[in-house]
């Protein structure tokens, strides 16, 4: 089982990822930028995303929004922002890939003629809009906020969060626009994958038509950020409109494909997801101390953190649930998981390999793999080595990575209803967030 | 072609220097795309078992993957009075062990062949199901029906269950999209069977018992309004003899569908439930409307793409693009077996909130005759639809989703090759005929979860009456 594609790379350094599937009579268009809200300073956080709102409001040529001819052509589109990196996809019926590459190729090479004081406003107040929507305005919502800042220092471009503070949001210029679009924007830093119902010599010819007079940008130096490591435990707390407790633990991890970064995966799944995990046996089934519990290794380009979440039930400190984590996790890391543990870590992760190669477009689809394999790891078709990565996990490199990186330098954040801050951890000091 | 530069370029490792010259792109004007290739929708193979359980099945062998889901047609409408909630719990309980298997030991079996179980209820039916490695599903087909069929249903798995679902309801309450959908639910239905959502309210929660889910799956999951589903890399005569050996002992005539008569409140047009200090207002705007079998379908899903159906929707450009004051707003009918409601969605900025329901009452009072829909975006709404019509079927998964909908409505084998024609066939005349038929600004209801201190007093310059406050407390309780 293998994601398989050609590689060509343009001479203005653009690189062109062609995977064939003729299934289906459509082609997925997939752009990534290699730039993300790590790339932003303190002080102009959020500005990554904001300026992928723009990317939607018309380029030089066609000034009259990106949507309407692909919506109109049949085409689903959409784009996303992270800490690493931008996409930007079309998924359109074969005959309208000319279109999608003349609307990509437009915005990446003549956005600014088009752009105007007044959109700029505009998709401010939506995105301003996004974050009341998506984080203000919903229960638990700013704990991202506060675990990221407490885990990272103010300098570390992991520290925000990728929609941003709201004054930084506020003080943007137009001017950072086109300056961010000069530095980042342009063909070397960018990798372009087509997967669907288009040949390689194809793919290719029409890439270089629309892409292909673009000027290459200046080289982006890639982040480097020093290791950071918690001296201690750092306890926090803040009060939410929120009706339960809720317990966050982070630690600092490896890195997007680092060593160790798919065993804490195969470890999130089995001390904390679904059913057969050990924490929710333990605290929603047996205990019933908890109502929900859940895990994650969030790993970046630069690193990783990983992250267990547990809501308490009523009546229940959060102190009595972090206890039964604690205990769940000295024990993968003194004994590591059982054989049936093992096999149906495994058996999982092969079977979402195998889905992911169901769809060519959209988030996650075999185009957005591409670029994300070939932009983190410059090797577009490491699909299947990165499922190796879970095949060859034993139980022995899981217990190992558990109990080093899992210990007790991490963050813990309680999230408690207003006015009951005695419900958080004892020690908690508050939580800044804006 | 070469993916490699040749040896001993200096200028990077995979630029080819042989590249031919291409042409440029001519930026004069916007490449204009060709029809696409027409798409052809296969037909499903059927069988009916020997206790009416209907079996369904489509190859698609793009990936090694089974889709397997059971639909069955009842949904939450068919909670019995006093019982909203039922089918919920009945649903979240099948998986909970079966055959002498505890809850955990069942999820372990499927965790040991990769995979999930997934479940989904709605108000017309109730749906569970999994996709799984082509190599599972005789084992994984064996195990659906354990759940489906034989759920141990005990009394102790019955009050750990409930216990969740009720905190769940309490973690509700902080969330504004939540409370909007349960209260503006209760408002356009009453006690309609359509007047709840699925999840049910704390006081029917806390009056049932296990034999309530008992009897509901005894009566109401039954083979006669059951179909299997199999989509994916799988044959027909296999997953029948499978289904035969997992499915073939399961009885029960049809099960009873009743309460649809029950007649509509007329709500006041303006509520509030109030949440102080909150950044945003959560909206809903709307009534009910139609059924899916409305003669009239194509015009209002064209009517419906045009008005707020799609990013480039009038009420999004103009609530989003234009004035800035959402993240983004859209409107749909939802069609159900009976008259479903057409809704606006959409969260908005406190201080905009009257202005945002004005406008949105203004775009729907418009699309009616003041301002109809033109020729050009007619064409532009239908072509979203169906020009990009052959992405919708693309994995397993979607394809048994597209099957699953001529279940549940009762819809023709050909029904996905004349959606499209029949949507291009859909004149302005007549989508604006739907849309003053079947859209009523009078009838209009508003529904708005916000701070009501800040808005009260724009809200009453609305003209839609003095808004009726709906105590945070009670919303809880609202059906």
């Amino acid at each position: 089982m293998s994601l398989t594609c050609v590689r060509h790379t343009l001479a203005n350094g653009l690189d062109v990822l062609i995977h064939e599937d003729h299934g289906c009579p459509i082609v997925a268009v997939n752009l990534w930028y290699h730039v993300g809200s790590k790339n932003e300073q303190p002080g102009r956080t959020g500005f990554a995303h904001l300026f992928e709102h723009l990317m939607f409001e018309g380029s030089a040529h066609y000034d009259h929004g990106y949507f309407q001819p692909l919506q109109g052509a049949g085409g689903s589109l959409n784009g996303s922002t992270n800490a690493d990196r931008t996409n930007y996809w079309e998924v359109v019926p074969t005959s309208a890939l000319e279109l999608a590459l003349w609307m990509e190729s437009d915005r990446m090479g003549f956005l600014l003629p088009a752009l105007t004081e007044t959109k700029f406003e505009n998709q401010r107040e939506v995105v301003l809009n996004e974050r009341r929507q998506n984080y203000e305005n919903r229960p638990y919502g700013l704990a991202p906020m506060a675990l990221m800042s407490a885990l990272y220092p103010a300098t570390h471009p992991y520290h925000w969060t990728t929609i941003g503070e709201i004054d930084d949001l506020r003080a943007a210029r137009l001017e950072d626009v086109r300056e961010f679009f000069q530095r980042y924007y342009h063909p070397a830093n960018a990798s372009l994958a087509l997967a669907g119902d288009v040949t390689p010599e194809d793919g290719v010819r029409l890439a270089e038509t629309y892409f292909g007079e673009l000027p290459p940008g200046p080289a982006v130096a890639p982040a480097h950020p020093a290791p950071v490591e918690l001296s201690a435990e750092r306890r926090l707390m803040r009060e939410d409109r929120v009706e339960l407790p809720r317990l966050y633990l982070a630690w600092h991890t490896p890195a997007m494909f680092a060593e160790g970064d798919a065993e804490l995966d195969l470890t999130a799944d089995l001390l904390a997801n679904g059913k057969t995990s050990r924490l929710y046996r333990r605290l929603v089934f047996e205990t019933r101390s908890a109502v929900d519990v859940s895990a994650a290794q969030n790993s970046r380009e630069r690193a990783g953190s990983f992250q267990l979440v547990a809501t308490a039930a009523p009546g229940h400190p959060l102190a009595e649930l972090e206890a039964a984590i604690v205990e769940e996790i000295c024990a993968v890391g003194s004994t590591g998981p059982t054989d049936d543990e093992l096999g149906r870590g495994q058996a999982q992760a092969e079977s979402q390999f195998i889905a992911r190669l169901q769809t060519v477009g959209g988030f996650g689809g075999k185009a957005d793999q591409l670029n994300a394999y070939n932009v983190f790891l410059r090797d577009p078709t490491f699909f299947e080595r990165d499922l190796d990565r879970y095949r060859t996990a034993t139980a022995e490199t899981i217990r190992g990575t558990t109990a080093r990186y899992l210990h007790e330098r991490r963050v813990a954040l309680s999230i408690v209803p207003r006015g009951r801050p005695e419900l958080a951890l004892p020690g908690s000091e508050p939580a800044v967030v804006s | 072609m070469s993916t490699v530069g040749p040896a001993g370029r200096a200028t990077g490792p995979n630029v080819d220097s042989r590249e031919p010259r291409h042409p440029r792109a001519d930026r004069s004007k916007l490449p204009s795309p060709g029809r696409p290739r027409p798409f052809s929708f296969p037909r499903a193979t059927k069988s009916t078992l020997r206790n009416g359980l209907r079996v369904w099945t489509l190859p698609h062998r793009a990936v090694p993957l089974v889709t397997l889901v059971v639909v069955i047609r009842r949904g939450s409408a068919h909670d019995p009075a006093g019982a909203s909630g039922l089918a919920a719990m009945t649903l979240d309980m099948l998986d909970e062990g079966s055959l002498g298997r505890s809850a955990i030991q069942m999820h372990e079996v499927l965790a040991s062949i990769g995979a999930t179980l997934e479940s989904d209820l709605n108000a017309d039916a109730m749906l569970i199901g999994s996709t799984v490695l082509t190599r599972f599903v005789d084992r994984a087909l064996g195990l659906l029906a354990d759940v489906v069929v034989r759920p141990s249903l005990t009394g102790e798995d019955f009050t750990r269950v409930r216990q969740l679902r009720l905190h769940r309801l309490a973690q509700l309450r902080d969330m504004p999209g939540a409370v909007a959908d349960r209260v503006f639910t209760s408002l356009l239905y009453g006690q309609h069977p359509y007047g709840h959502t699925p999840l049910g309210d704390e006081r029917s929660l806390a009056s049932m018992t296990v034999d309530d889910v008992r009897r509901f799956h005894g009566e109401v999951i039954r083979p006669p309004e059951a179909t299997l589903i199999a989509t994916g890399d799988c044959d027909h005569e296999s997953v029948v003899r499978l289904a035969e050996a997992a499915f073939g002992d399961w009885t029960g005539g049809v099960a009873p569908s009743t309460g649809f008569e029950t007649s509509l409140p007329q709500p006041p047009r303006l509520h509030i439930v109030p949440r102080s200090g909150a950044p945003q207002s959560e909206l809903r705007i709307g009534h009910v409307a139609v059924a899916r079998d409305t003669p009239e379908y194509y015009a209002l899903v064209a009517a419906n793409q045009v008005l707020g159906g799609q990013f480039v929707s009038r009420i999004n450009l103009n609530l989003r693009e234009d004035k800035g004051f959402t993240y983004g707003a859209r409107t749909a009918f939802d069609f159900r077996r009976h008259p479903g409601p057409f809704s606006l969605h959409v969260s908005v900025h406190t201080p905009a909130t009257a202005r945002a329901i004005a406008e949105s009452i203004g775009e729907i009072d418009a699309i009616r005759g003041a301002r109809p829909v033109t020729p050009d975006e007619l064409q532009l709404g239908i072509a979203g639809l169906t020009r990009g019509y052959a992405r919708n079927f693309e994995t397993a998964d979607q394809i048994g989703r597209a099957l699953t909908q001529l279940v549940i409505h009762d819809l023709p084998d050909d029904y996905y090759d004349r959606l499209v024609p029949a949507l291009e066939g859909v004149t302005p005349e007549q989508v604006t005929a739907a849309a003053h038929r079947h859209l009523d600004p009078d009838r209009l209801t508003t529904l708005v979860v916000g701070d009501l201190d800040a808005i009260a007093a724009d809200l009453v310059s609305l003209g839609l009456g003095e808004p009726i406050v709906i105590g945070p407390a009670s919303s809880s309780s609202v059906g």
